[in-house]
């Protein structure tokens, strides 16, 4: 089964077949080890600059910062949503820890 | 790999896009395909829509373009009509009411809550007016923006609307421009007091004078790469080229080829022209335009007026174009303060009305957010100014109304990360009440941009404010980024961001801090931007000193987790959208 995965309004959300599932202005707490010097970054999502998928995991790349000391960039790969037989499924982003991975997207 | 956006737009664009927007608007909103839906919503951008927020799908907001920020006579009483007609939806502004209407900071119009279904009567109502909403949107020639008295302005130098006029009948709707690699955003000067705002466009003209012939001949320097957006914000570039009026179009359109053919069409955050000239320099910039894309010698750059520039620059002379004003013809134009830009429908109908009685009819919208009441003759000026209407739209408003500015925010913006314009009509009411500017300080500019796109150009302020988020007490609320000093004038200047992430209840406090402190270690009479100069970022921060006040902030959580904020259930499973065209909520099966 397809699924189109898009970042539109200039990274302002990210589309899941053609609906929004995941929006800039989020705050999402990461395991980002290598993104700034946080146990673990609170981080406000300022931009959607890419989407992925790898397996059933939906990743985006976003822009954003760390509230807690300030830092700003981009912390890589992280988990946003699952596919479950091309339909989206949401996961607590604001509740869970979202750890940044390695994938096959680059 | 070409992005989705830019495979839309080979596939179906421009003009013909409308006959699909009728079908559509004909048989509702749910005939447009699941599966198209993104596509569509892009493609509708370039007739003005935009689809609204996240729990507000079905709704749209609607842009008018009025270049210069025009408005022939009749035509702002079309705007309150429509606005009350169709700009209603199912949440309410406890300050604004249910209808109304916005002036935008590029001298356009935004209504919101439209459906698609009544696009036709109001596209045939606006068209039957001279009015349209056509390519507003979309990346291609913006509004062209400018000094909105122009031809009118008693200090003009040159005319710039018939430019203005050409530049806009020639390049919107052109297939030649109409698919750039991003917006394509345009300014044309006449006057010498710098209301154009050049400076934060991708292409400025800005009057300039030149021995043409032996004669002193008056026409424009050209800027090109200026913006806001993204943290990065650019001056344009002085490109060394002086144009003749009538040779505007052939530069203006070389310049927007260039930019179609050289532009990043690969990745959209490096795409507008402002990198171009990053990478390029304004020496290559002007070689290629002179060899590919204009046909005859260009002239060098011309002498200007911009050490007379005034507006928004933080000094003596016209920093707005409130109160009243000379025109040409010895009658007077009047601006009009709109706080933060946005008027009840009510209100745009009676001030048309006001309009026909004093004046022609006609009236103007200014990149500050208001609105302009041209052609009131000496003899009626008196009973103008006595209006009632003018109370609230004042000519001369205090200081941190005049300065105001805010762009939409997360009422309706899916970018946005704080809510904006109610907030900023809450601190400018709170300062009004609670702090003096110090002796011979009348003008202060506090801009706030609900996130970095930065629509209310938040780096030229006095005060700019930025939508951020922080933990108070370890909740997540909304907080501002305060960045100090910015404006334009001669030597235009950025604001620097000096504090970050201060609690939205705790920046009103923060600026009556602030200005404590100004007047305590203010030398002389300098500005507030030589105060800022002066100073370094650190110096700033500990100036700015944030502070729980009076300032109740009804607004700190989280507004964008809403369907709307203001709604009394506003939890986005509250939300009553998607609707069909008469607002009854479409309940999903699944
Ligand atoms: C539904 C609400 C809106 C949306 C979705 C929206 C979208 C955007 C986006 C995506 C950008 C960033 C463009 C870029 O990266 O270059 C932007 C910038 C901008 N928009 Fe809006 N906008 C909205 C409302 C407004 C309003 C109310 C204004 C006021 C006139 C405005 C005028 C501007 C300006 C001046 C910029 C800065 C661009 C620059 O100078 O580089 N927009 N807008
Ligand atoms: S600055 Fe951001 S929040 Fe404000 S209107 Fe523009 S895109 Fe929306
Ligand atoms: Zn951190």
């Amino acid at each position: 089964m397809s699924v189109s995965l898009r970042v539109l309004d200039d990274g302002a959300w990210v589309s899941v077949n053609d609906a929004r599932e995941v929006s800039v202005s989020e705050l999402w707490r990461l395991d980002a080890p290598a993104f700034c010097a946080c146990d673990l970054p609170d981080f406000v999502v300022e931009n959607v600059l890419a989407v992925g998928v790898d397996g059933r995991t939906i990743d985006a790349k976003v822009y954003g910062q760390c509230i807690a000391c300030g830092e700003t960039g981009v912390p890589g790969w992280i988990p946003v949503g699952r596919l479950s037989d091309g339909e989206f499924t949401d996961i607590d982003r604001e509740r869970s820890v979202l750890a940044v991975r390695e994938t096959a997207h680059d | 790999m070409p992005t989705d956006v830019e495979r839309w737009k080979s596939e179906v664009y421009g003009t013909e896009i409308r006959e699909h927007l009728f079908r559509f608007a004909e048989e509702g909103w749910e005939s447009i395909p699941e599966d198209e839906r993104d596509a569509w919503f892009e493609r509708f951008k370039w007739w003005g829509l935009y689809h609204q927020r996240n729990g507000q799908e079905s709704y749209f907001m609607l842009r008018i373009g009025t270049p210069n920020g025009r408005l022939e006579p009749g035509q702002l009483r079309v705007v309150g009509e429509v606005a009350k007609e169709y700009a209603t939806g199912p949440g309410t502004n406890p300050l604004f009411g249910d209808a109304y209407a916005d002036f935008t900071t590029r001298q356009s119009i935004q209504l919101h809550w439209i459906k698609l279904e009544d696009v036709p009567d109001i596209f045939e109502k606006l068209e039957a007016n001279g009015l349209s909403a056509q390519q507003a949107c979309g990346d291609s020639w913006r509004n062209i923006v400018g000094n909105p008295m122009a031809g009118d302005d008693a200090t003009e130098v040159v005319d710039a609307w018939p430019v203005i006029r050409e530049l806009n009948e020639t390049f919107k709707g052109n297939d030649d421009h109409s698919n750039l690699p991003r917006k394509w955003k345009v300014s044309v000067t006449g006057t010498p007091d710098g209301s154009g705002q050049g400076d934060i466009n991708d292409l400025a003209l800005e009057p300039a004078y030149k021995e043409i012939g032996g004669e002193r001949t008056v026409g424009f320097n050209v800027r090109v790469g200026g913006g806001l957006a993204r943290n990065e914000p650019r001056f344009a570039r002085d490109i060394d080229v002086w144009v003749a009026p009538e040779d505007a179009p052939a530069v203006a359109g070389g310049l927007s080829a260039l930019f179609r053919d050289h532009g990043d069409r690969e990745n959209r955050y490096n795409a507008r022209i402002k990198f171009l000239v990053d990478e390029w320099g304004p020496e290559k910039l002007r070689r290629v335009l002179q060899e590919e894309y204009v046909d005859f010698e260009l002239e060098t750059a011309g002498e200007d007026v911009r050490d007379q520039y005034t507006y928004n620059a933080g000094g003596e002379g016209r920093n707005d174009l409130l109160g009243v004003h000379d025109q040409k013809d010895g009658s007077n134009f009047v601006g009009l303060n709109v706080l933060v830009g946005r008027m009840g429908a009510d209100d745009v109908i009676e001030l048309a009305d006001l309009a026909e009685e004093y004046g022609s009819g006609a009236a103007r919208l200014t990149q500050r957010q208001n609105v302009i009441v041209p052609d009131v003759p000496d003899e009626k000026l008196d009973a103008f100014l006595a209006a009632d209407l003018l109370e609230h739209y004042s000519p001369d408003p205090s200081p941190f109304m005049r300065g105001s500015v805010a762009c939409t925010g997360t009422e309706f913006c899916s970018l946005s990360i704080v809510e904006t314009k109610n907030r900023q009509v809450r601190f400018a009411r709170w300062l009004k009440q609670n702090v003096e500017l110090p002796d011979g300080v009348d003008e202060f500019h506090v801009h706030l941009s609900g996130c970095t796109a930065s629509c209310a150009q938040p780096q030229i302020a006095d005060v700019s404010l930025r939508g951020m988020k922080t933990r108070k007490d370890g909740e997540p609320v909304e907080a501002l980024d305060v960045g100090l000093g910015g404006g334009l004038g001669e030597e235009p200047q950025f604001a620097r961001w000096v504090t970050q992430r201060v609690p939205v209840d705790e920046v009103p406090g923060a600026i009556a801090n602030l200005l404590a402190n100004f007047d305590d270690q203010r030398e002389g009479d300098e500005t507030f931007r030589e105060f800022v100069r002066r100073h370094d970022d650190d110096e700033l921060a500990e100036l700015v000193e944030p502070e729980e006040t009076s300032y109740d902030d009804p607004m700190m959580h989280n507004t964008k987790r809403t369907w709307y904020p203001y709604a009394e259930d506003d939890s986005l499973d509250g939300s009553p959208a998607p609707s069909l065209a008469d607002g009854t909520p479409i309940t999903s099966d699944d």
